[in-house]
C-alpha cells in the first residue's frame, strides 16, 4: 500500500493503493466514482476512458500509483453543479445513448477533442472515437452529437 | 392536446441519468459485508470429471464459501431444464464453470480458485453440428430422455444429440417439385457469434436467514429470473425478490437465467452474506451464452414465370452445450423459416443440436438473423439461375393480403406489408436492373444488394404482461410494467402511450425505472419487440380503468352520469361543457363535498393482457397461429469491395420498416441505425473461431471484433411503413430486432452482383471475400 495524492475532477484526494490497482480500480472501487465504466478492463473497449492532465486514456490500463499529482476528470466532472454541458446536452439532443454503458468513455474522448480541438472535422470525431466501442447506438448519433456540441461550444461555451 | 405526444420524437427519460454517470447499473452496486465471487473454468470441451478437490481453497483465509457441482443437484432452464448451475459429472464445453469461491475480496477469490484441483479424463468433444447428429457422435447429454422441457411444443430425442425437431409440412413439396422449371438447391453456414454487450453479466445475491433470496441483476426479464429461480430450488416466488438496475445492453444474451442462482446458492453457503460476481470480458466470451451456429439447406423449385412452386429447408442449429432457450430458436426459426413468401408447397425441418461448444441463446432477431442469411441469398440466387431481377422475383411472390403464411395464417390488410418496404428501399437506393456487370476502378468494385426480411415474437402462446398506473397527490402518474429497456427507448415510448391514454401531458408521466419483482406488476419477459406492443396494450387498459375511477368519483360529485362524463387535459367534466367539471386534483385522491363527506380513494389503473388467440403448432405439420403480428421490412445496400484485399465498405444502408404506427420517430431510428450497424458486425466480422479441441480462440474483444465507428456505412437512411397493426397499442408493432435481421444477404447480394462471385458461408471478411475473388488463381 501506498498513498497518492489524485487531484480528481478539481478536488485533491489522498488515498492508499496498492501496487497493481489500475485508476479504474481506484475511481471506482475506492472513490465511489461509478460513472466511470469497465468493459473489458484489457485497454480494448474505450468505456473506462477519463481525461489524465486533459488528454483521453483508458483508466483501466495505467497504474493508479504513478498517478501522483495528476489531474483526472470523470465524467461526474462533467457537469459538477448539475447544469448539463453543452457536450451531455448534444448526446441527448441527438440519440447518442441507448444503454449507456460506454457514454462516460465517449463523452470523456469527445471532451478531450474539443479541449485540444473546438472546432473537429467529422474524421477527426471518427479518429477521438474509434477506441470507444458502442455495441447499441451504431456511432452516427454519437459523431452528430460532438459535432453539434462543437457547433453549440463555439457559441455558448462550455 | 394529449394526441400530439404520439408520434413525437421525445428524448429518452433516461439520457440524463446516463449523461451524467449517475445511472447505476449492477456492476456498480456494493452492498454492506458483500463477498465477491469468482469461478473456476473447464479447461476442456469434453471431459468427464473425475475429482475435485477444494481443500486448499477452503484454507485460504478470507474464502468463505467454495461450491462444486457435486453440492448443487438442480438444473435449471427455460424451455428446455438441461443446464446445471455447476458442471457435476462431466464438462461439456471449454469455459463452463466446475466451482465457484466467495470471498472477501475479488483477488483472494481469484486466488483461491486457482487452489482448486480438478482432475479431467478428457472425452472426444462434437464440435460439428452436423457430424453430431452421425449414429455414432459422441453424446453431449446421455440424460437427455430424463430432461422436463415444454411437453407439447418440443420433442427432443433421447439417445441423440438433438435437443428439439420441429418440423413443418405444407402442401405437398414432391408434387411441387414435379411441376417445376428449375431446381436451385445450396447450402449456408452462419458461424456462433456474440452479443458482446458492453456491460458484461453481473449479478448480487443475498440469501437472507429467513430464507427470502433478494436479487439485484444485470437481467432483461425480473420475473423470468424470478419463475426459474423459484423452479429450480423449490423455493416459493413470494420468497424471491428481483431488481433490475440499469441495464448496459442486453440484445438476448441476458434473457432467462445465468448467474444469479449461482450467486444466490454461494450466499447461502457463505453464511447469509450478500455475494456478487461480474464476469470478466473473458469470461462473457467463453462461459456466457452466444449464439448459436446454423448449418441450412434449402432447394426451391421454380416455374419458368418465377413463381416459387416448391420449397425443401433443413436447418440446423448449433445449439452448443445447452439449448435451454434454444430449442425455441430451432421451432420460431421453423415457423417462419421460409420468409416472407407465398409458398403452396413447403416442407421444413429445423434441428436444435448439442454440440461440445458454448452455448447459444436469444440474439437480436431469435434466430432470423442466421436464417434469413440463407432464404434471403438463395432468393437471389434462384433469380439470378431464371435471369430475373432479383426485385421483380421478389415481387412474384412475396406474401399479400389474402396469402397464407407457411402455418396458415391469412395475411389481412392489417399484417403489414413487406412489398411497400422492398419497393421503398429499392426506389431509395436507385435500383436498376441492369447494373451488372460493375464496373472496376483503382481495384473496386461498387455494387448493390437487397434482402427482405420479417419477424414475430416468438414466444409462448399465453405470454402476459401487466401494467399499473397510480396517480399521485399532485396529478402525476407512476407508471409501472416490468419490461426492462436496457437501451431500446420502450420506456420512453410507454410513457408516450400513458400520457396519450390518460389525456395528460407527457411531464406528469413518472415511468418506475428499476424493475422489482415485489412491487410490478408480472411480466414475462423482455424479448422478442414485444415489449412496446404488450407493454402498450396493458397501458391502454391500465389507463382506461384509472379514468373509469376518476368519473366513478366525478359522477358521485357532479351528481351526472359516468356516461355523460369526458376527460381531457388533467379535467373531467360534462360531455361538451368543459366548465362544468373537476380538475383531476381533486378527484383521483377521492372527492371531498364541502361538508367533508368524501367518496372514491386513490386512483390505482391496472391492466393486464395475455397474447391473444395464439395456438400450438401441430407437432408433425407445424401448422397453427404462432404470431402476436408480423414486422416487415428490407434493406437495400451498395458496396465498395477492394479485390486487392478483399476488404468491403458498406456505403449505404439503406432500410425499411413496416412499424405500423410511430410512438417516438428518434427512437425508432436509433434502433434501425444500431441494429443495422450490428448487421454489418455479423456480416462482416464476428465469428466464433476455435481450435481443433474445442477451445475458443476468440475470447477477447481483441481476437472477436465488433464494429468501431470505422465499420459504419457511410449513409443510412431509414424509412417507415405505416400500416397500423389491429391488434397493437395505437396500431403499433415493435421494431427492436428487425433492423440487424437481412443485413448480411444484403451484402452477399451486393458482393454477387458486383464481382460474380457468392459466399455462402459468414463472415464476408476480407480473408474469405479474397479467397472468393481470386480462387481460379488458386487453383494449379
Ligand atoms: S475497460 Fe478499459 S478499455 Fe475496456
Ligand atoms: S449505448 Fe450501449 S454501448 Fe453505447
Amino acid at each position: 500500500m501506498q498513498i497518492v495524492t489524485l487531484k480528481v475532477n478539481g478536488e485533491s484526494i489522498s488515498v492508499p493503493v496498492e501496487d497493481n490497482w489500475s485508476l479504474l480500480r481506484v475511481l471506482r472501487e475506492e472513490l465511489a466514482l461509478t460513472g466511470t465504466k469497465e468493459g473489458c478492463g484489457m485497454g480494448e473497449c474505450g468505456a473506462c476512458t477519463v481525461l489524465l492532465d486533459g488528454v483521453p486514456i483508458n483508466s483501466c490500463l495505467v497504474l493508479a500509483r504513478e498517478m501522483d499529482g495528476r489531474e483526472i476528470r470523470t465524467i461526474e466532472g462533467e457537469a459538477p453543479q448539475g447544469e448539463l454541458s453543452n457536450l451531455q446536452q448534444a448526446f441527448l439532443d441527438n440519440g447518442a445513448i441507448q444503454c449507456g454503458f460506454c457514454t462516460a468513455g465517449m463523452l470523456m474522448s469527445a471532451r478531450g477533442l474539443l479541449m485540444r480541438n473546438p472546432d473537429p472535422t467529422e474524421e477527426e470525431v471518427t479518429e477521438a472515437i474509434c477506441g470507444n466501442l458502442c455495441r447499441c447506438t451504431g456511432y452516427k448519433p454519437i459523431v452528430a452529437a460532438v459535432l453539434d456540441a462543437a457547433t453549440r461550444e463555439k457559441q455558448h461555451g462550455r | 392536446m394529449a394526441d400530439d405526444v404520439i408520434g413525437k420524437s421525445i428524448p429518452r427519460i433516461d439520457g440524463l441519468d446516463k449523461v451524467t454517470g449517475s445511472a447505476i447499473y449492477t456492476a456498480d452496486m456494493k452492498l454492506p459485508g458483500m463477498l465477491y465471487a469468482r469461478m473456476l473454468l473447464s479447461p476442456h470441451a469434453h471431459a468427464k470429471i473425475v475429482s475435485i478437490n477444494t481443500d486448499r481453497a477452503r484454507s485460504l483465509p478470507g474464502v468463505k464459501a467454495v461450491l462444486t457441482g457435486a453440492e448443487l443437484p438442480y438444473r435449471v432452464g427455460l424451455y428446455m431444464i438441461d443446464k446445471p448451475i455447476l458442471a457435476s459429472e462431466k464438462v461439456r464445453y471449454f469455459g463452463e464453470p466446475v466451482a465457484a469461491v466467495a470471498a472477501v475480496s475479488e483477488d483472494i477469490a481469484h486466488e483461491a480458485v486457482g487452489l482448486i484441483e480438478v482432475e479431467y479424463e478428457i472425452l472426444e468433444p462434437v464440435l460439428d453440428a452436423k457430424k453430431a447428429l452421425e449414429p455414432d457422435a459422441p453424446l453431449v447429454h446421455e440424460q437427455l430422455h430424463t430432461y422436463e422441457c415444454v411437453k407439447g411444443v418440443f420433442c427432443p430425442m433421447g439417445g441423440t444429440n438433438i435437443a428439439n425437431r420441429f418440423q413443418l409440412r405444407k402442401g405437398d413439396t414432391e408434387d411441387g417439385f414435379k411441376q417445376c422449371h428449375k431446381i436451385v438447391e445450396n447450402e449456408f453456414y452462419a458461424p456462433q457469434v456474440q452479443h458482446v454487450p458492453l456491460e458484461t453479466h453481473s449479478s448480487i445475491a443475498h440469501w437472507k436467514p429467513t430464507g427470502n433470496i433478494q436479487i439485484w441483476t444485470s437481467a432483461q426479464s425480473p420475473f423470468a429470473v424470478r419463475n426459474l429461480l423459484s423452479v429450480a430450488l423449490g423455493i416459493s416466488h413470494a420468497r424471491i425478490r428481483v431488481i433490475i438496475p440499469y441495464l448496459g445492453g442486453a440484445f438476448g444474451g441476458k434473457a432467462g437465467i445465468h448467474l444469479e442462482p449461482l450467486v444466490a446458492l454461494l450466499s447461502k453457503a457463505a453464511g447469509f452474506k450478500p455475494v456478487k460476481v461480474t464476469a470478466t470480458r473473458t469470461e462473457e466470451f467463453i462461459t456466457l451464452p452466444c449464439r448459436q451456429g446454423l448449418h441450412a439447406r434449402i432447394k426451391t423449385g421454380v416455374s419458368r414465370e418465377g413463381r416459387i412452386l416448391a420449397q425443401e429447408i433443413e436447418y440446423i442449429w448449433d445449439a452448443g452445450a445447452y439449448a435451454d432457450y434454444g430449442v425455441n430458436i430451432g421451432r420460431a426459426s421453423g415457423y417462419s423459416g421460409a420468409g416472407p413468401y407465398d409458398i403452396d408447397n413447403v416442407k421444413l425441418d429445423s434441428y436444435t443440436v448439442y454440440t461440445s461448444k458454448p452455448f447459444g441463446t436469444a440474439y437480436r432477431g431469435f434466430g432470423h438473423v442466421e436464417l434469413f442469411w440463407a432464404i434471403e441469398s438463395q432468393m437471389d440466387m434462384v433469380a439470378r439461375e431464371l435471369e430475373m431481377d432479383p426485385v421483380d422475383f421478389r415481387m412474384k411472390n412475396l406474401l399479400d393480403v389474402g396469402s397464407t403464411t407457411v402455418t396458415g395464417e391469412k395475411i389481412t390488410k392489417h399484417t403489414g406489408s413487406v412489398r411497400k418496404c422492398l419497393e421503398a428501399v429499392a426506389k431509395e437506393i436507385g435500383w436498376a436492373k441492369d447494373a451488372r456487370p460493375a464496373k472496376e476502378t483503382n481495384g473496386k468494385i461498387r455494387a448493390k444488394g437487397i434482402a427482405v426480411l420479417h419477424k414475430a415474437p416468438a414466444m409462448p402462446p399465453n405470454t402476459a404482461s401487466g401494467a399499473i398506473i397510480k396517480f399521485n397527490e399532485d396529478t402525476t402518474v407512476d407508471v409501472l410494467v416490468s419490461g426492462v429497456d436496457y437501451g431500446q427507448g420502450t420506456a420512453t415510448s410507454l410513457s408516450q402511450i400513458a400520457a396519450h391514454a390518460l389525456k395528460l401531458p407527457f411531464e406528469k408521466i413518472h415511468f418506475i425505472w428499476a424493475k422489482d419483482t415485489d412491487y410490478n406488476p408480472y411480466d414475462w419477459q423482455t424479448v422478442a419487440s414485444r415489449l412496446t406492443v404488450m407493454g402498450g396494450l396493458c397501458i391502454l387498459r391500465a389507463a382506461e380503468d384509472a379514468i373509469d375511477q376518476i368519473k366513478t368519483t366525478a359522477s358521485g360529485a357532479l351528481g351526472v352520469d359516468k356516461e355523460e362524463l369526458d376527460v381531457d387535459d388533467g379535467r373531467v367534466f360534462v360531455k361538451g361543457d368543459k366548465a362544468t367539471g373537476l380538475d383531476y386534483k381533486n378527484v383521483i385522491m377521492g372527492y371531498m363535498f364541502p361538508n367533508g363527506n368524501s367518496i372514491g380513494g386513490p386512483v390505482i389503473g391496472r391492466g393486464s393482457y395475455v397474447a391473444e388467440g395464439l395456438t400450438n403448432l401441430d407437432l408433425e405439420t407445424g401448422q397453427g397461429l404462432p404470431a402476436l403480428c408480423w414486422t416487415y421490412g428490407a434493406h437495400a445496400v451498395e458496396i465498395e469491395v477492394d479485390t486487392r484485399t478483399g476488404e468491403i465498405e458498406v456505403t449505404q444502408l439503406v432500410s425499411a420498416f413496416d412499424v405500423g404506427r410511430i410512438i417516438n420517430e428518434a427512437l425508432c431510428r436509433g434502433q434501425v441505425i444500431g441494429g443495422g450497424v450490428q448487421g454489418v458486425g455479423t456480416a462482416l466480422i464476428e465469428q466464433y473461431v476455435y481450435d481443433g479441441e474445442g477451445h475458443l480462440l476468440s475470447d477477447s474483444l481483441t481476437d472477436y471484433k465488433i464494429p468501431t465507428v470505422r465499420d459504419v456505412p457511410h449513409e443510412m437512411k431509414q424509412i417507415f411503413v405505416e400500416t397500423p397493426h389491429d391488434k397493437g397499442p395505437l396500431g403499433a408493432r415493435g421494431v427492436a430486432e428487425h433492423p440487424m435481421i437481412s443485413v448480411p444477404p444484403a451484402i452477399a447480394n451486393a458482393l454477387f452482383n458486383g464481382t460474380g462471385k457468392r459466399i455462402k458461408a459468414l463472415p464476408l471478411s476480407p480473408e474469405n471475400v479474397f479467397l472468393a475473388l481470386h480462387e481460379d488463381s488458386k487453383k494449379p
